[in-house]
């Protein structure tokens, strides 16, 4: 131990001494259960129901440590906000990491700390992975790649086909968190109050909503693309069009003035602690107040409505002053504005 | 807000009944057209009442010549492009600066001071810094210009785009399009210029000319106060972003832009040659011109078969009075540089404005 490296060589990846040392000295005492312990070459899990929900999701997050997160807690909630928002209880992930040959150990062990503890939090265990590592200049540090498995919860009926005029958009919270820290941070440029990622697992939340409101019709996180994308996506799902209020949009302050000094719109902007639910008119308040009574809602808000399509499904805005617009599909790589 | 919303719209209400006629007022800023959208003013205004967008976006009216030339330069592999982030993905000849990033000498920068900053972390490559914008962007190019020039940089270079507003303004009320009644005046570039500047437009061409800043109430109470200087037909010079504009403007700015900058005649999109409407490096900086450096020509480009951007920045037609609009030309495959830029009439139109 006295000799170890304090950076990951590519032996590190090569199945040998050195890939076992990693795996036991470094990831295992931080993602300990009993499942992984048997370092089988697949999980076997016993699963209270065989209604899952499994989905995966890669991550490249740049930079790797942020104000309210990192890469590794990224990639445990963003994977449980998956199965979350798809009626399920998560209940297992796997890890695999693609590890730059001279990234610092000392990183590593940071991501990996937290992606146990974001695990822990979230009552999810990490049950199976990988490392692999690849040459210097391949990976930009360090991606994750995480799958999940989630037991479906009863009585829960999700789906696109199932919203009907009249319906309610309950947002969960504050918009553009995510997005706006992560291009400040990647810019360099900070502002008096700090901005934070709202990164967090919403499982839990999101398991008393499905629980206890019956009326819940579709639900999805707003991540890559913000709430414009998603609320697109219901449109272009339903055929339906969604009208949102501007004054009833959670915004921070400093998310809002970041956003208008380098050009973005709110909007478009990321979030990976955040969940749009489709409720019916009837469940709408009960669902608010539940989500308001969890300290992941408590900024959460009704902000806006399934209407009639008068001539193309869209997603349109009804101003502060009164004024209405269309919100568009975003492009897919938001640039920075010049004046 | 609310209150004063409500007056304002009174006003311009009462100003449209009184003339019997369409008004026409041009908001000259890329930014103001934005903001215009954003805030879905057009839907609480009269139908009496047009707003048109001018030639305010410094994306759109880059000529293609201009365009062509930044593509030569980044088909170099000894250049490396600093480009604010609007540029990117503006179509030239052949591809954009974004087909070509992949080649990995294409940066996207914030300010000027990033792409100095790109020339001092890479001795082994000419930075070439896409300079362009009106008189809010020139005062941050001229800075560098100056610090290079200090600090004896050899590797930094600007192909300067920058552009004038006042020439336009001109150039459009002197024949291109005199159907104009009023400008709602760029906040940011009076911010430099100072709103004296839009004095000379009251006096010789007798419109009314508004200072305004980009909040929704500060835009609708611009269009107000045009409104109704419209009606008593007394056109003046009036700013409602006092908190901000002088009379002046920022004179150590405009010193800046003097010492390393002159006008030159300049090609705009779709408008062509107006007189002494760009700027470029003058002599005692021209070594960090990058025509110069590079033997290229900042003449016309070659026009974009079906193409109207040119039109549309002199506010003669709306954008769904192309036939590429929307249709060949949308956001995701841009034509011209209106349906690029963020602050691109076009692509205003297109994100936020198709219904009405």
């Amino acid at each position: 131990m006295t000799n170890e490296p304090e950076r990951v060589l590519l032996a590190h990846g090569g199945g040998g001494r050195l890939q076992n040392q990693l795996i036991h000295d470094r990831i295992l005492p931080r993602l300990r259960n009993d499942v992984l312990a048997e370092m089988a070459d697949a999980a076997h899990l016993q699963l209270s129901s065989n209604a899952v929900c499994f989905t995966t999701d890669s991550y490249v997050v740049k930079p790797l440590f942020f104000r309210g997160g990192d890469i590794g807690k990224l990639a445990v909630c963003g994977t449980v906000n998956d199965l979350a928002v798809s009626g399920s209880r998560p209940v297992a992930l796997s890890l695999a990491l693609i590890i730059e040959e001279g990234f610092e150990f000392a990183l590593l062990d940071r991501i990996l700390q937290s992606i146990g503890a974001a695990a822990a939090r979230n009552g999810v265990s990490i049950v199976t992975g990988d490392t692999k590592t690849v040459d210097h200049g391949s990976a930009d540090g360090l991606f994750i790649n995480t799958a999940g498995i989630g037991i479906r919860l009863p009585n829960v009926e999700l789906g696109l086909s199932r919203i009907e005029v009249g319906d309610r958009i309950l947002l969960s919270g504050s918009i553009g968190d995510h997005g706006m820290t992560i291009v400040s941070q990647r810019e360099g440029i900070s502002f008096e109050s700090p901005l934070a990622s709202d990164c967090a697992g919403l499982a839990e939340v999101t398991c008393t909503l499905f629980e206890n409101v019956p009326g819940i019709k579709f639900m999805r996180d707003p991540t890559r693309g913000g709430l414009a994308a998603t609320l697109n996506e219901v449109v272009e799902g339903s055929r339906r069009s969604v009208e949102i209020e501007e004054q009833a949009l959670p915004v921070k302050p400093t998310v809002q003035a970041a956003a208008e000094m380098l050009g973005f719109d709110v909007l478009n902007a990321a979030n990976e602690g955040k969940f749009v639910a489709i409720v019916s008119p009837a469940a709408a308040p009960e669902a608010l107040r539940l989500c308001r009574e969890h300290p992941l809602g408590r900024d959460a808000a009704l902000i806006g409505t399934i209407v009639e399509t008068r001539d193309v499904p869209l997603v349109e805005l009804k101003t502060r002053i009164g004024g209405r617009r269309i919100v568009p599909m975003p492009y897919g790589r938001e640039l920075p504005r010049i004046c | 807000m609310l209150d004063r919303i409500t007056h304002a719209q009174h006003t311009i209400e009462e100003a449209c009944q009184g003339l019997e006629r369409q008004i026409t007022i041009m908001e000259v800023c890329g930014t103001h057209t934005v903001a215009i959208f954003r805030s879905g003013i057009r839907s609480i205004l009269p139908a009496q009442l047009k707003l048109l967008s001018g030639p305010g976006c410094p994306v759109c009216v880059t000529d293609q010549g201009y365009i062509d030339a930044v593509m030569q330069l980044a088909d170099r592999d000894d250049c490396l492009i600093a480009t604010y982030g609007d540029m990117i993905r503006v179509p030239g000849s052949d591809g954009s600066l974004e087909t070509r990033a992949s080649r990995g000498n294409v940066k996207v920068v914030l300010s000027s001071e990033d792409a100095l900053q790109l020339a001092r972390d890479n001795p082994g490559k000419t930075v070439v810094f896409i300079a362009v914008g009106f008189e809010t962007t020139t005062p941050a190019t001229a800075v560098v210009v100056k610090e290079a020039a200090g600090e004896g940089i050899q590797n930094f270079t600007i192909l300067s785009g920058h552009k004038l507003v006042l020439p336009a303004m001109r150039a459009l009320l002197g024949g291109m399009n005199d159907r104009v009644d009023g400008f709602l005046c760029p906040g940011h570039v009076s911010t430099i210029i100072g709103a004296g500047a839009f004095r000379e437009i009251v006096e010789n061409y007798r419109r009314p000319c508004v200072v305004a800043g980009f909040e929704p109430l500060q835009i609708i109470e611009g269009l107000a106060e045009i409104c109704r200087q419209l009606a008593a037909r007394k056109p003046e010079l009036k700013s409602v972003y006092k908190a901000v504009v002088t009379e002046k403007g920022n004179t150590a700015a405009q010193r800046i832009i003097d010492e390393c900058f002159e006008p030159v005649d300049g090609y705009w999109r779709g408008v062509g040659k107006i007189p002494q409407s760009t700027l470029a490096l003058r002599e005692k900086y021209r070594r960090f011109d990058a025509f110069r450096r590079f033997g290229l020509e900042d003449g016309p480009g070659r026009e974009i078969r079906g193409c109207r951007c040119g039109e549309v920045l002199c506010g003669l037609i709306e954008p769904r009075d192309c036939p590429l609009f929307a249709t060949g030309c949308t956001p995701s495959t841009p034509i011209g540089p209106c349906m690029v830029s963020s602050e691109g009439t076009c692509a205003a139109w297109f994100k936020y404005g198709r219904r009405k």
